[in-house]
């Protein structure tokens, strides 16, 4: 082994833990930022006490981040840590010890193919990720859907009636969406490999690339909400969160499970919303694009990061595309707070009388228009890839 | 009978879409969002405790210091959870107080079983047992919840007397003693 590849793969791995430490640290503090925000709508404060005895007497500062409640994640795992861990007599163990592992494993696995900002090699402009593989999207939609299996093999191991309900509602929801959550985005695909767009290929990073003329939500809205309704499903967030509608189901498919399992399921949840909400950023909203050039702005305006020193255009864009992720972070937990949880029989009408073939009908009239345009404008222009 | 017609056109294609519904609710909850918030920091801020407040009970003493409470027993046979016990005492001769009837030896009043009836204050000759502004009421025990008489006149306080009724009766042995007049 030489002396490169040893440092190409410790920096990968270091690289590999710094993104596990910051989508967990996201998804810890999004648990926060629920709190804090279903207390702003409900016109409460929300947490604003817990306090760690040497950071919090820093002065001015110190405060301040106790009255944020910037302890409070960090209180809330140490308690689901140090609980009691009780496994009840009914249950099926070895499933039930598995099913939270496997609800949290998907969400953190897709993080992999995601690319988080951009940065120079010499004149290139590369993506900030882990593994840049082609099939990125396709990598993303098959993982994201095997957290379902968590969902249903924990309210099956729990071996009692409501999980057990949960757990079937679940697994309907998700091949229900999951249809519409694959054909929402395929105009964005037909667009980011037209000729137009030229680069071809289904990475993410791509996907971004073709966008620095045109956010695809802006002009894509209808996909982009259908991606967004299926996403929430996905996600199992409300109006959609059948598998725990607490009103009917107790606590749905996590009622048998306590202390670090369903913490583990909890930060699972979260975890998939962040890299959910990234997903919708990448696809429809630009990814770390600065604004849309509309084609007629200069290239500076939708991507301001090639020109500043490396360190810090690379920095800037992930901190921007971060911004942009909480930002869909904050819309769940808005949509969550606003919108009543819909009935079981809705959900599956919405799904498959409206989304599927809404998103049938997009991919059709995309394809039809995209093709048009790059027959009217873009072919001429470019017969290399016509060839 | 007149018969209202309510309009019941069917829902346009904004409606059936549920948009304009779901963006109104969004608008709703965003302006609560940005109002001001309504929680009050409970420990360190107290809410404002209205005159007539049943809080816990307690035993009050008029404005000379003196024990309101004659050990009548009245509230304890009222109280609907036999929450009070009272241990009648004499008060001795040479005490500040001797011309005062009785006073209590022990006044117990079990937190745990009270109810906030104020039947005890309702029932009260003498104005010494008032239901006052204390409401949060905490122990480690069941013994530690039982407040025994210095603790109740502890939270009670002095109340203002309109009557002094013992102090008259002082005055007029006095001036019988006095005078001899009767």
């Amino acid at each position: 082994m030489t002396d490169s590849l040893v440092l190409d793969i410790v920096l990968k791995v270091v690289f590999a833990l710094i993104f596990v430490v910051v989508i967990m640290t996201l998804a810890a503090y999004s648990v926060l930022a629920e709190r804090k925000v279903a207390s702003w709508i409900q016109g409460r404060v929300g947490p604003n006490r817990t306090a760690l005895p040497g950071l919090s007497a820093i002065p001015v500062i110190g405060p301040h981040l106790v009255k944020m409640g910037m302890w409070q994640p960090l209180a809330d795992g140490v308690k689901f840590l140090f609980k009691e861990d009780p496994i009840p007599g009914h249950v099926n163990k070895l499933y039930y010890v598995l099913a939270p592992c496997i609800a949290l494993v998907p969400a953190l696995t897709t993080m992999v193919v995601l690319p988080v900002g951009q940065y120079l090699d010499g004149d290139i402009v590369k993506p900030i990720v882990l593994a840049n593989v082609d099939i990125g999207i396709l990598f993303i939609l098959a993982f994201s859907s095997l957290g379902v299996y968590g969902i249903v093999i924990g309210g099956w191991a729990a071996n009692s009636k409501y999980p057990y309900f949960g757990g079937i509602r679940s697994s309907a929801q998700m091949i229900s969406y999951e249809l519409a959550m694959g054909m929402s985005i395929l105009p964005v695909f037909i667009w980011a490999n037209g000729p137009g767009a030229g680069i071809g290929g289904l990475s993410l990073f791509n996907v971004v690339e073709s966008q620095q003329a045109m956010w695809l939500g802006v002009w894509m809205p209808i996909p982009a909400f259908i991606f967004l309704t299926s996403l929430y499903a996905e996600t199992n967030r409300l109006p959609f969160d059948m598998p725990e509608s607490e009103t009917e189901l107790v606590g749905g498919f996590h009622t048998e499970y306590g202390s670090f399992k369903f913490g583990l399921f909890f930060v699972g949840e979260y975890a998939h919303m962040v890299i959910g909400s990234a997903v919708f950023t990448i696809l429809f909203l630009g990814g770390w694009n600065f604004l849309p050039t509309f084609g007629v702005l200069p290239d500076w305006v939708a991507d301001p990061w090639s020109l500043m020193p490396n360190w810090l255009g690379s920095t800037l864009s992930v901190i921007y595309f971060i911004g942009k992720t909480l930002f869909f972070v904050f819309l769940f937990m808005w949509v969550r707070w606003t919108l009543p949880r819909f009935r079981y029989d809705q959900v599956m009408t919405l799904g498959w009388k409206y989304l599927v073939p809404g998103a049938l009908i997009c991919v059709v009239a995309y394809a039809i228009i995209i093709g048009l345009w790059d027959i009217a404008f873009t072919i001429e222009e470019t017969p290399a890839i016509v060839e | 009978m007149a018969v209202k017609v309510v309009d019941r056109s069917p829902l346009n294609f904004w409606e059936k879409t549920y948009m304009p519904q779901v963006l109104g609710g969004l608008k709703i909850t965003l302006d609560n969002m940005l109002r001001p918030k309504v929680t009050l920091q409970y420990p360190e801020e107290r809410p404002t405790i209205p005159d007539n407040y049943r809080g816990v009970p307690t035993l009050v003493r008029d404005p000379n210091g003196r024990e309101k409470c004659v050990s009548c027993q009245l509230c304890e046979f009222v109280c609907p959870p036999k929450a009070i016990r009272i241990t009648p005492g004499e008060i001795e001769d040479g005490d500040e107080h001797e011309h005062v009837e009785k006073r209590p030896k022990d006044f117990e009043i079990n937190m745990l079983r009270c109810i906030y009836c104020g039947m005890c204050q309702e029932v009260c000759p003498e104005e010494a047992i008032f239901l006052q502004d204390t409401y949060s009421v905490s122990g480690y025990s069941r013994e530690e919840l039982v407040y025994h008489k210095a603790k109740l006149y502890e939270l009670g306080g002095t109340l203002p007397d309109q009557h002094y009724k013992w102090d008259r009766k002082k005055d007029a042995e006095e001036k019988a003693a006095a005078g001899g007049h009767h």
